[in-house]
């Protein structure tokens, strides 16, 4: 079976998805993520799982809540302002402790804004969005290989440490076209024992978000900070790209790391030593590696496609460290390799000169 | 000498209850847990209980259950059912969720048709939040929030959700029974277990509206509290079978 396709990315979070064992998807339509739902209605039922469309995102969630309860591996996908609707759901996925993946195909915002790419959910996405003391760990794809590659690990993880799980792109990775390789499909995965299946002859499960005893909920609270700490520990993930003779570190996730890559390879060619530091997982956010380069290095530039928001997991990950430059661009505008080159060389030229 | 009232299976022994005198709780959730061992179906159950006074409801059923946010009862079921359609499900929903903020999830869910049961628990007042008014309080009961009673020019009409979704293709049976006495009680019953066996026989969705006294938040006593449903609430919300497709006939 040949597994290279030319996709786009919507289509390779479907196929990826129905590859590591998902057999259920309920969501709600909103561009630029319709083709995800689109994908799911035709390849679902056809390998045994089920698609619905639902009533709104709201009621989406909750779908997931119910399939997520029985077992069965489920995903979910939205852009920004449903993605906010979703945010109830995801909040009580987390006090469950089940596990769903849910995709945020982000465009420009707040409220409805438009239908481009842009970043502006990283606080939504990586502060745990919903009401009440929970994380989600939040994956970013750079690429629409990653995109395969990663809606596996994100329905590993969420089935590991029972918890919902985010997969953060954009409108560009969404929209966007390249050969991608998918892995075999998984089969055989274990059986939940914890999955409410009627009680049969055994004792009856119940699952609840409520605690109304004090002392309980902090133990319970408690008990969900220790599981985010494995994850932290366990599951961080980044990419280092030309990092190894580099004087100054780009900071950027998804599609503004790819273009921060093309931007150092062309101020490369002008001398200017760049180098690349590429959050995978933006929580948990890869602080020790930060910090490791802030041992030799000082002049760090986030790029984002927000006014600024990942920068401040930056400055809280060096802890004073360094010096960080921020360049976004919000509202939707996709920034060239370009202006990107440019504000390397600036910065690069100011460490110069402050040297001599 | 006969055991004329044996302990249901799926009902827990040694639970102290925590629902007011008087509420209708009590009784409804021993009818269900009558029902579940009567028809054979509690191995395979998986109720969703609501935000309100009945989300402890999983304190007194043996059976598999989670609870839900406000309103969303049916959205998990079916969430549940599309996944596992063997499973038994049913919501245990009241007024202020089912027709209030789950009033989205309770149209499409039964516009679809969904295989699932719905045990809809009408007091016409908010029970757990403190007697604030619902959508099915009626005009001129006073609650917290309607201190001089509900007056349809601010607060609009009580809304007869249950006959809205009775119109629907995919609701197959819906009635509204009233916990008012000991046959308002066996009516209930009967009502329910017909509720149950649509869902057993696939026929597609089913609603149960109970009438049901809430003495503390409307400040009556018990017997006070039944004779309003019995002589007031019933002349709003009149009970009997507001559909019945079962014969086949949309």
């Amino acid at each position: 079976m040949v597994s290279k396709v030319f996709m786009s990315g919507n289509h390779a979070f479907g196929e990826a998805a129905i590859r590591a064992g998902c057999r259920s998807y309920f969501g709600y339509p909103i561009t630029p993520q319709n083709e995800i739902g689109e994908y799911m209605a035709e390849h679902l039922p056809r390998n045994g799982g089920v698609f619905l469309q639902s009533e709104s995102e709201t009621a989406a969630i909750n779908m997931v809540i119910g399939a997520a309860a029985t077992g069965v591996r489920v995903m979910t996908s939205s852009s920004s302002p449903g993605i906010s609707l979703k945010q109830e759901g995801i909040s009580f996925l987390a006090g469950f402790q089940l596990p769903a993946v849910i995709v945020n195909v982000m465009r420009g915002g707040p409220g409805l804004g438009n239908i481009a790419p842009a970043q502006g959910d990283y606080f939504q996405a990586t502060r745990g969005g919903g009401h009440g003391d929970y994380r989600t760990p939040v994956f970013a794809p750079g690429s629409l290989q990653e995109v395969a590659d990663l809606t596996r690990v994100a329905f590993d993880v969420a089935d590991r440490y029972r918890t919902p799980v985010m997969i953060l792109g954009d409108g560009m990775l969404g929209q966007m076209k390249e050969p991608v390789e998918f892995p075999e499909p998984l089969v055989g995965l274990p059986e939940k024992e914890w999955a409410l299946k009627g009680r049969g002859e055994g004792p009856s499960r119940y699952m609840a978000s409520l605690i109304l005893d004090v002392m309980e909920m902090e133990r319970h609270n408690w008990e969900l900070e220790r599981k985010y700490q494995v994850i932290t520990k366990n599951e961080t993930l980044y990419e280092g790209y030309m990092l190894d003779d580099a004087k100054i570190v780009a900071v950027a996730y998804g599609t503004t790391a790819r273009i921060a890559k093309a931007a150092i390879k062309r101020v490369r060619k002008e001398g200017v030593p760049a180098g690349l530091l590429r959050p995978i997982t933006l929580w948990p956010f890869p602080k020790v590696p930060l910090q490791d380069l802030a041992l030799r290095i000082e002049d760090f530039v986030v790029f984002e496609m927000s006014t600024g928001q990942m920068v401040e997991d930056v400055l809280l990950s060096l802890e004073g460290r360094g010096r960080v430059v921020f360049h976004g661009r919000p509202g939707g505008v996709v920034p060239t390799p370009v202006e990107f080159s440019r504000i390397l060389y600036r910065e690069y030229q100011r460490q110069v000169k402050s040297e001599k | 000498m006969k055991l004329l009232n044996k302990w249901p299976i799926y009902y827990k022994r040694d639970v102290v209850t925590h629902y007011c005198s008087g509420c209708g709780h009590g009784v409804v959730h021993r009818i269900i847990a009558e029902l579940l061992e009567e028809m054979d179906l509690g191995k395979r159950a998986v109720c969703v209980n609501p935000a309100g006074c009945a989300v402890l409801a999983y304190k007194y059923f043996d059976i598999d259950m989670i609870e839900s946010a406000h309103g969303r009862g049916t959205a998990i079921a079916t969430g549940i059912k599309r996944v596992k359609p063997e499973l038994f499900v049913f919501t245990y929903q009241g007024d202020g969720d089912l027709s209030a903020i789950g009033t989205a999830e309770t149209i499409h869910s039964a516009n679809r048709g969904e295989q699932i049961t719905v045990v809809f628990i009408n007091n016409a007042v908010y029970g757990m939040t403190g007697g604030q008014m619902a959508p099915t309080t009626l005009l001129g009961q006073k609650t917290t929030t309607t201190p001089g009673g509900r007056d349809p020019k601010f607060d609009g009409y009580p809304l007869h959700i249950t006959d809205m979704i009775a119109q629907f293709p995919g609701v197959i049976y819906a009635e509204r029974t009233a916990i008012n006495g000991p046959a308002g009680i066996q009516r209930t019953k009967k009502a329910i277990r017909t509720a149950f066996q649509v869902q057993v026989d696939g026929l597609g969705y089913s609603i149960i509206e109970v009438l049901s006294a809430c003495p503390t938040n409307w400040k009556m006593s018990t017997e006070d509290s039944f004779k309003w449903i019995n002589e007031v609430m019933v002349k709003e919300f009149v009970p009997g079978v507001l559909t019945d497709k079962r014969g086949g006939a949309a």
